[in-house]
């Protein structure tokens, strides 16, 4: 049986319309062999996470530039665990401190990826750890 | 090659200029067709107005750093609002959570736009708000925080920039649909004709386009076709283009490659001025001037060895000032990663400074003219955007494209290529993909928004639902709605519901009512 193919949701949460980055890393991801579903603008966490478990993603990637992750990123993450959707991986990027970077990774959140980050960087980030994650869950008998 | 993957000749001579001609296509600055500049007298005469964006927290925060920068000399104010306030949305409004006073500062009623200039004298500073979609009602409000302060709107000078084809295109800050929007402007344009004579109702901003992802030339092409809309909306509404043409301005971006930024502004002069008396039959000749407003490319600063950015964008400014902008903003090298601190904007503004008053540059007028490379270069991007302009007529025109998503494919392509290029390392960027320094640590302080605004804006918005008189208030709301419906001119009666507290929520809402909101097929 092959393995199906990555499937990645990126997204646009909050107010903010600079779709620039979001974009280009979803033709990056789609060019490195992933399915890719772009919600478009002003995602909240529950259209977020509703579209994830419809569309039956491994990761999803959030593009923030607003300083508005402290809120949308716990959010989602708490939304994933409400619906037992903790295999999903929440990765994302965008202008966000190094100190939130790391609040946000003890909560769980996966990678986040600033300015000047190569595409390859995130392609590769994302298939590692959604396959660690496949590993993970096939070990446990759930896949 | 350029920063929009440009092919350039190594060398220029004066045997391939294509039958140009000095009086026909030069011409001397303050002549048409405008390519040396507007001004006969250049900088001599009038030195660039020095304008910093700004804008955090609540109105008192933004206030401070106002006086901070009009103390350290800078000669414009510029307003940066929130992303709850470019949107429509009251600081109190559930979408708003998280965002209050984070990217800018938080306007939501006519008292937060009074304490947001309490002590600067509106009839002595120029004002420019970077608002779009709500544009009419932020103008509102200013006319009345202006009235308040016994100023009689004639005396009122700034910018709206409501430029809001561009946000279809680029930004992404839109509420209704195109065609009420155009309306809105129209609206404007007709009132600040007649009551706000000195106000530039429209920033015509190739900005947006040139931070999503675009190349110097669509910007160039792009933010023209977008301005010439609003010229053909005007004469559609009956007015006389010399009427209101006078007061359209623009707004370009100063990205890393100094020659083509220079011949982008040099171009985009003289195809307004071609355009305006040409196509459009204006007699005035304000009417063909392009007046620009600068800012360097948020998009070049990078994150790594930020300091950089201070050299980035000193060379950006430099290409705006020899391009001869009438205003400029220079990005303080902090930018990539917060808003920037009072540190970091003194330096931004000092650059200016420097530029304006030591390097003898704001002596000459267009110095660079006449160089071979930089006039065929200026004649190959006009020539570019004309083919531009051709294929978006044939498409069937600004709004058909923008329904149909073209020029977001055209930019989000730029944008992946150039991308694509910098991955490979086709394009150098010092410090991210050549010159890279290993386990860098950010050595410079970051400003921190306090996360008291949000509390402290639901709770005066609150009082003022409380105290305002509501019979007041809700006639002037539907004196508002009723306008939407029956075209009478909506100006007049934002001004009242601002005075009658409405807030900008609640105006937004009512407006909405009646045309509808906007919605993009998302595509990547």
């Amino acid at each position: 049986m092959t393995e199906r193919k990555i499937r990645v949701l990126v997204c646009k949460p909050g107010l903010d319309g600079h779709d620039r980055g979001a974009k280009v890393v979803a033709a990056a991801l789609r060019d490195a062999g992933m399915e890719v579903i772009y919600t478009g603008l002003r995602q909240t966490p529950s259209m977020i996470v509703e579209s994830a478990m419809q569309e039956d993603v491994d990761a999803i990637g959030l593009s923030m530039h607003s300083a508005a992750h402290m809120t949308i990123f716990p959010k989602v993450l708490q939304l994933l665990n409400e619906k037992g959707l903790q295999h999903i991986l929440l990765t994302g990027g965008g202008v966000i401190p190094d100190e939130d970077i790391v609040a946000l990774s003890t909560l769980g959140v996966g990678r986040l990826f600033g300015p000047g980050t190569p595409m390859a960087d995130i392609a590769v980030y994302v298939k590692d750890e959604v396959g660690r994650r496949r590993a993970e869950r096939s070990a446990a008998g759930v896949l | 090659m350029t920063v929009s993957l440009r092919e350039v000749p190594e060398l220029s001579d004066p045997f391939d200029d294509e039958g140009r001609d000095f009086a026909k296509d030069i011409a001397y600055p303050g002549e048409y067709p405008y390519t040396r500049g507007i001004h006969r007298t250049g900088y001599r005469g009038k030195m660039w107005t020095m304008r910093q964006f700004a804008g955090f927290g609540s109105a008192a925060d933004t206030n401070a750093r106002y006086k901070y920068l009009l103390g350290a000399g800078q000669t414009g104010l510029s307003v940066a609002f929130d992303l709850p306030t470019l949107m429509g949305y009251d600081s109190d409004h559930e979408f708003s959570e998280g965002e209050v006073g984070k990217c800018g500062v938080a306007i939501a009623c006519l008292d937060d736009m009074k304490r947001l200039f309490e002590g600067i004298p509106l009839d002595k500073v120029s004002t420019s708000m970077t608002i779009n979609s709500p544009a009419a009602i932020l103008l509102a409000m200013y006319v009345a925080a202006a009235k308040a302060q016994g100023v009689t709107p004639n005396l009122l000078r700034g910018t709206v920039q409501n430029d809001i084809l561009k946000e279809y295109i680029a930004q992404k800050e839109y509420i209704f649909p195109p065609v009420p929007s155009l309306r809105i402007i129209t609206d404007m344009m007709r009132y600040c004709a007649d009551d706000v004579p000195q106000w530039n109702t429209i920033s015509v901003s190739g900005y947006h386009i040139r931070e999503a992802g675009s190349t110097a030339v669509q910007e160039l092409a792009f933010t023209l076709l977008d301005g010439f809309t609003y010229v053909e909306c005007g004469i559609k509404a009956g007015m006389d283009v010399d009427e209101f043409a006078p007061r359209i301005s623009h707004f370009w971006n100063a990205h890393q490659d100094f020659f083509e930024e220079l011949c982008k502004y040099r171009a985009g002069r003289r195809i307004w001025a071609r355009h305006m008396r040409e196509k459009y039959g204006a007699t005035d000749p304000k009417s063909w001037l392009l007046r620009f407003h600068t800012q360097t490319a948020g998009v070049s600063l990078t994150a790594q060895q930020p300091e950089n950015n201070i050299v980035r964008t000193a060379i950006e400014a430099l290409s705006a000032v020899l391009g001869g902008t009438q205003s400029l903003h220079t990005n303080s090298m902090d930018e990539t990663l917060a808003l920037p601190t009072e540190k970091s904007v003194k330096i931004a503004l000092r650059t200016q400074q420097i530029i304006a008053y030591e390097t003898g540059v704001a002596h000459v007028i267009d110095p660079l003219g006449g160089s071979w490379y930089v006039e065929k270069l200026t004649d190959q991007m006009e020539k570019e955007a004309e083919e531009i302009f051709a294929k978006v007529e044939q498409m069937g025109g600004v709004v058909r494209c923008i329904e149909e998503g073209w020029f977001q494919r055209e930019i989000a392509r730029s944008a992946y290529e150039y991308q694509k290029a910098v991955d490979k390392g086709d394009k150098v960027i010092v410090g991210v993909n050549k010159f890279v320094e290993q386990g860098e640590k950010l050595t410079i302080e970051l400003l921190k928004i306090d996360a008291s605004t949000e509390r402290s804006q639901t709770e005066r918005l609150k009082a003022l639902r409380a105290r305002r008189d509501a019979a007041k208030w809700s006639a002037a709301l539907e004196a508002v709605r009723a306008a939407c419906v029956d075209g009478s001119n909506l100006m007049p009666r934002l001004v009242t519901a601002v005075e009658a507290d409405a807030t900008l929520g609640e105006i937004i809402d009512t407006m909405k009512s009646v045309f509808g909101t906007y919605e993009e097929t998302p595509e990547f």
